[in-house]
């Protein structure tokens, strides 16, 4: 065999070979699983994450209510059909429009340090496909949330209200000056990137109420802003990191 | 294959105006690339894709190497099928490319992702390879020419360095592409014409062909990534684009947003009273969003810019003749103009941003730059700053860059000039007594930036004399962003106090003041320890040099020589940091350092591969000589490498006389290209004079001359005009470059007399190197600085003499390749 014709032979396998796996590495969408099972074994995942970040998150453990109701939302209806089977998966995922639906352990870690109680009215800015506000709502009385993106809005909404989270109110506006209607809130989540904290949500906080912002660039979640408001309206921000992580080392 | 003999006879001379117009298309398509790239995806990866796609030039070598009998008499219809290949999949595989659904931010979190990265690269590689394998074909037919063909393939790429940063001044980036890959097909027909093919019809079909690719029929729209600033702006209701313009320092996209406005103020203060101003956003590559803020003349609209954390040294200054550093879009300019500053010169690098405030949305912006007490100039910030003989009361350096893109470390390979010691000394030397440097930055936890900033000044500082560097420098900190003051004398109990007040009345965090308590600190913001705080405090302490050491971050002030400011990854922290990734640490992994070593290291798995699979394929026939076949391989690896080692390093120290990027790149790119091709042709010429050992020793002298001497004349020529700057730079380049035109094609010559055969292996190899050494020189310059690299490649050029040593006379005639 010539040099050139081997040559050819060995690109053309390659290619063949690089394309097989190509292919074979795209899961099939709506693999049969049981996803009650893999909900359970995301919740077992994310329990043990907990513990490994316990030095930052000053918990062992998160609430008990919130690993249940996260044992509870079909994360599956929240994510485009093609992503279905990743549901389960400890990750984020992207559901269209630039947006992407949180990792678990970081939805969980953001609701329990919301303290969310029964009677508590929620405002969250940034709905997404709806996952965190379907989380929410099983832990309060009320959630408001509202979209930038049109679109998302809409099929949030349709969504929430078919899977029978009736306690959840969507809304298509700029969340920059909250939901005065429903004001005051014991929590508000602002999940949408922002240069800085609108000083409008934390007027729309109530005493004692805290207001939580995730920071990093898309798919990541680098720390989380908390800010809280105490009795007599003093703000202090804690910034939390979701990951056990110092510094500094040695003597310092 | 039938190859029509009407089309290839024999031809008598390569074809050399061909061979130069496509070099000059190679090399102004990896530029291009590069630049597609950035506007659609992120730089980091566009890199790994274009360094690993380069790898065609060794590709083409294997190939040839071993199909190099087979093409014989063939060459007239290899070359132009291989160019016109090149026209074609220049422009159809970057459109395929594009549809390949690879996200860079889903990486570490999807398997399939660095699979449809490789798509890309398999895609990208075509072109490249087609386009060696041209010049290869040359090489192996002309081997009595090889010094020519060598000239005209290095000229050529010289004036398109030249020519694509020319072409991206007029031309959008998708229009260049179609230029480039026109100049691909018009390069077919050159070589038909140049060898006196019998026939008009094919070389006619080619110019159509490329007359067609040049109408706007066959142009495409960018698909930017859904993940980029511009393309989530744009999602919102009423957002509409109302300006597009693109220059080769990136595509300026304007956007204004009525429902839902833009607000982009880093580090507003929550006890903000004053509403923002309305604003217009800029996109820089769909990504890194800078505004144009509405000014009707009323100051009192602009009161919200008091509430930033980049305000403080206006509360510390009386009417300061401010210089603002990377101004943008204005809002620096805004902020100096609301506290009365007495005059701003603001400096901005892209013309088109001027141009936007100034001319586009002059009404919108009412022109700040054209205020009597505003002068705006066009230049590098550095370069600026170095030239400059003004005195100010405060130097403000801007905080450009993206959050997003900071914050998860994709400008860990970017050169920085401004934030190195040197820098800050000459800020330094630039302010008026009681002047002070103001740098604002994204505040990162666990700190990086902020501590990194606070290292330089205390360097600098030191550097200057400063006995006690902490009486001159303040920092504070807002939720997202931290301010460093650095004084040219201390600060006095008043200035504290009023700094006190300052940070009380927004609710930032005092980080350092001369004479800060523990309690004051991590106040507002609370981090879970007081990192910043305490981290100054060691940096200003007797045991810094501990500190720097044991921090889990690369804090270690930036210099010239290592001007890698966002470098902030430390190999030990490694390890914990992949650890933690899926559970939140992922922002703390540096995204383009571990590109980096992710394209060196495959670049070189691939290399060995390509190099040694002709030595495998061809065993038993011959092509394996003992020691010879490693003497070409170390021989040609090294000269490559050095190339590239000199021509990267020479064009960083350059960037710094001539300051502006883009000349500096374009300038020396070509000075070196074109020089070294001359260099090539009369080492042909003068060949008693040029052998191999007096070469490279002359190379290695004048590097070394240059190391020595050039930071000490560009010092003293600083001040004269850039007119005169740049044939200063060519006329420096000129002698080195041409020398280094010699190696390559004499090393060529040696192997052609005796083991004629080799040529396309030998420039695989040198194609390799080439690809390799790129990337490792920026790994060397991020660890050990340019001057070493420099060293480095004066060692490899150490190589011929080892190389002439025992000739290749007697054996040619029992070597044969494989068959």
């Amino acid at each position: 065999m010539s040099g050139f014709k081997k040559l050819a032979s060995i690109y053309c396998r390659g290619f063949i070979l690089g394309m097989l796996g190509l292919v074979c590495a795209i899961p099939c969408a709506g693999a049969a699983e049981d996803y009650t099972v893999l909900r359970q074994r995301l919740v077992e995942e994310v329990s043990e994450d907990v513990i490994r970040t316990r030095a930052y998150t000053g918990k062992g453990a998160l609430d008990e209510r919130v690993m249940r109701v996260l044992g509870m939302v079909g994360r599956h209806r929240f994510v485009p059909a093609n992503l279905q089977s990743q549901a389960y998966e400890n990750r984020p995922l992207p559901i269209g429009y630039g947006q992407t639906i949180s990792q678990p352990y970081i939805v969980a870690l953001m609701t329990d340090l919301l303290e969310p109680e029964a009677g508590d009215v929620v405002l969250e800015i940034g709905t997404g496909s709806g996952y965190q506000a379907a989380v929410l709502s099983r832990l309060v009385d009320r959630v408001y949330t509202i979209e930038i993106i049109p679109e998302l809005a809409e099929s949030a909404s349709e969504r929430l209200k078919r899977l029978g989270f009736a306690n959840v109110e969507v809304k298509n506006a700029d969340g920059y000056f909250g939901w005065q209607e429903h004001a005051p809130f014991d929590a508000i989540i602002v999940t949408a990137a922002s240069s800085h904290i609108p000083p409008s949500l934390v007027q729309q906080l109530k005493p004692g109420g805290v207001l939580m912002i995730p920071v990093g660039p898309v798919f990541q979640v680098q720390q989380l802003s908390l800010v809280k408001k105490d009795a007599d309206g003093e703000v202090t921000i804690r910034q939390v990191l979701p990951v056990r992580f110092v510094p500094f080392t040695g003597e310092h | 294959m039938n190859i029509n003999p009407r089309i290839a006879p024999a031809p008598t001379g390569p074809p050399l105006y061909s061979i130069a117009l496509l070099s000059a298309a190679a090399l102004a398509y990896e530029i291009l690339l590069m630049r597609l790239f950035s506007i659609i995806q992120w730089h980091h990866f566009a890199y790994m894709m274009i360094s690993l796609a380069l790898l065609g030039y060794g590709a083409s070598g294997t190939f040839l190497a071993l199909t190099r009998r087979w093409l014989e008499g063939r060459f007239l219809v290899a070359y132009v099928v291989n160019a016109t290949l090149f026209g074609v999949t220049a422009l159809v595989c970057f459109r395929l490319a594009q549809v390949v659904p690879f996200n860079a931010l889903e990486i570490l979190w999807d398997p399939r992702q660095p699979l449809w990265l490789l798509l890309i690269f398999l895609l990208l590689f075509i072109p490249f390879f087609c386009v060696a394998n041209c010049i290869c074909l040359a090489f192996s037919q002309f081997s009595k020419q090889l010094h020519r063909v060598y000239c005209f393939d290095l000229v050529g790429a010289g004036i398109g360095a030249v020519a694509i940063i020319g072409l991206l001044f007029i031309a959008s980036p998708v229009m260049a592409l179609q230029v480039v890959a026109a100049a691909g097909l018009l390069s077919a027909a050159v070589a038909l014409r140049e060898c006196r093919a019998q026939t008009r019809g094919p070389a006619l079909v080619l110019l159509l062909t490329a007359a067609v690719v040049l109408t706007p029929a066959v142009g495409f729209s960018l698909q930017v990534s859904q993940f980029k600033g511009l393309s989530q702006a744009l999602r919102v209701l009423d957002a509409k684009q109302l300006d597009q313009r693109s220059s080769p320092l990136g595509q300026l996209t304007t956007v204004a947003s009525q429902t839902v406005p833009f607000r982009h103020t880093p580090g507003l203060s929550l006890n903000t009273p004053a509403p923002i101003g309305e604003q217009l956003a800029v996109f820089t590559d769909a990504d890194g969003l800078s505004v144009l803020t509405r000014f009707d003349g009323e100051l009192e609209k602009l009161a919200y810019l008091d509430y930033q954390s980049s305000a403080l040294p206006y509360h510390l200054l009386d009417e300061p003749a401010v210089l603002v550093l990377g101004a943008g879009g204005g809002a620096d300019v805004l902020q100096a103009l609301y506290h009365r500053a007495s005059r701003v010169d603001a400096v901005e690098l892209n013309p088109q941003m001027v141009e936007l405030v100034n001319g586009q949305f002059a009404d919108f912006t009412g022109s700040p730059y054209q205020l009597p007490a505003v002068t705006v100039f066009n230049s590098e910030a550095r370069g600026f700053v170095t030239a400059s003989t003004n005195r100010y009361d405060l130097v403000q350096v801007a905080l450009l860059d993206s959050f997003s893109a900071s914050s998860a470390g994709l400008y860990a390979l970017s050169e920085n000039y401004l934030y190195t010691v040197e820098a800050f000394s000459e800020y330094l030397q630039k302010l008026q007594p009681g002047g002070m440097i103001s740098i604002t930055r994204w505040t990162k936890t666990p700190p990086r930036d902020g501590l990194k900033i606070f290292a330089t000044a205390v360097a600098a500082l030191q550097h200057a004399g400063v006995a006690e560097p902490g009486l001159q420098l303040v920092m504070i900190r807002s939720w997202n962003t931290s301010t460093l003051l650095i004084k040219n004398e201390a600060f006095n109990n008043y200035a504290i106090n009023t700094l006190k007040i300052f940070c009380r009345e927004r609710w930032f965090d005092l980080v350092y003041y001369p004479g800060i308590t523990a309690n004051e600190a991590n106040h507002y913001n609370q981090l879970p320890e007081p990192w910043f705080f305490e981290g100054a405090g060691h940096l200003l302490g007797p045991a810094d040099a501990a500190f720097l050491d044991d921090y889990k971050f690369n804090i270690h002030p930036a210099t010239d020589n290592r001007p890698y400011f966002s470098h902030f990854l430390k190999w030990r922290t490694l390890p914990e940091l992949l650890t933690l990734s899926e559970r939140g640490g992922m922002p703390l992994l540096e995204w383009g350092y571990l590109v980096l070593i992710t394209t060196l290291v495959l670049a070189l798995l691939a290399s060995l591969l390509l190099v040694l699979l002709p030595l495998w394929l061809g065993r038993g026939r011959g092509f394996r000589v003992a020691g010879l076949s490693w003497r070409i391989m170390v021989y040609f690896a090294a000269i490559g490498t050095a190339f590239m080692f000199i021509e990267i390093a020479f064009i960083q120290k350059f960037i710094l006389f001539l300051h502006h990027p883009l000349y500096a790149i374009s300038v020396v790119l070509c000075a070196f290209l074109v020089f070294a091709g001359l260099g090539s042709l009369l080492s042909a010429r003068w060949h008693k004079w040029f052998t191999l050992p007096r070469v490279s020793v002359a190379i290695g002298g004048l590097s070394v001359l240059y190391i020595l001497f050039l930071p000490g004349l560009f010092e003293n020529l600083v001040q004269i005009p850039g007119v005169f700057k740049i044939p200063l730079s060519i006329l420096l380049i000129a002698p080195l470059a041409f020398l280094m035109g010699a190696p390559f094609p004499l090393g060529l010559d040696v192997v052609s007399k005796s083991l004629p055969d080799w040529i396309p292996w030998a420039w695989g190899i040198n194609g390799c190197a080439s690809v390799v050494s790129a990337i490792l020189a920026t790994l060397l310059a991020i660890h050990i600085g340019f001057v070493f690299v420099v060293m480095l490649a004066v060692l490899l050029m150490c190589w011929p003499h080892w190389f002439c040593h025992g000739s290749f006379k007697g054996k040619s005639l029992r070597e044969k390749p494989p068959t």
